[in-house]
């Protein structure tokens, strides 16, 4: 039978910035003895083509993101034992430097804690309907995916 | 039926949506597929790729080879590369 999830959750996709110290406030008031929060961040340089980063811009597709980053904390919750999560994103115009993402988890306990968040931010990675498109010296240049990221959830896989 | 196009997919087709009426013949994501190929040359270009092409019915993961009807919102995307 799956397990109930009835733990605060939190999924917002937003143009504006986060406070990493007021989402662990946040996170700090469910049953809690470790919060363990990923923060993305946009680099300044693509080491791939050896190009300075300008600018990133990303889109996504409004109502199917929620709905898959729902389906993967509840995933997450199913398989850890978790107090509470926190996903957001951001969307549009953004500057090296700049953070993209945050996911928080708060757990009674580290492991669960660790494992939850990483396996909640590897597919997101894969999943959630989100575009990069990297700005060079005026180019525009969608961002290829990662075959590397697809390789990260393998190790989810039981 | 909504069609919707993200990212280059949709530069290559020039619109990030359309409404068209789902001809009858055409009951698979794979038939739209080819449908939607053969209109024009942006549809071609875009298309060109397509084992690459994720696909989406009502907002949710589906194949080729998913049944589709008048009243489904289909979007076509490149892999995601958000994060």
């Amino acid at each position: 039978m799956e397990k109930q999830t009835t733990i605060p959750v939190k999924i917002n996709i937003q143009n504006k910035d986060f406070n990493v110290s007021e989402e662990t406030k946040i996170l700090q008031q469910n049953e809690t003895g470790a919060i363990v929060n990923f923060v993305g961040i946009v680099r300044g340089f693509d080491e791939k083509n050896n190009n300075v980063i300008d600018s990133m811009t990303l889109e996504h597709y409004p109502g199917m993101t929620e709905l898959e980053i729902e389906k993967i904390v509840r995933q997450g919750c199913q398989r850890w034992d978790i107090t509470g999560v926190t996903v957001i994103h951001r969307v549009g115009k953004l500057l090296p430097s700049d953070q993209i993402v945050f996911v928080g988890v708060s757990a009674k306990h580290r492991q669960n804690a660790f494992d939850s968040c990483n396996f909640i931010m590897d597919w997101l990675k894969t999943k959630a309907p989100f575009w990069k498109v990297e700005e060079c010296n005026n180019h525009k240049k969608w961002v290829n995916y990662n075959l590397s990221d697809d390789e990260a959830t393998k190790k989810w896989v039981v | 039926m909504v069609i919707k196009y993200f990212s280059w997919i949709k530069e290559y087709i020039g619109k990030s949506e359309e409404l068209i009426e789902l001809p009858d013949d055409i009951t698979t994501i794979a038939e739209l597929i080819n449908y939607l190929d053969n209109l024009n040359d942006h549809y071609k270009r875009a298309f060109v790729k397509r084992d690459l092409i994720k696909i989406a019915v009502n907002k949710t993961y589906c194949s080729v080879e998913t049944k589709i009807s008048n009243n489904d919102e289909i979007a076509f995307f490149p892999p995601v590369t958000g994060g």
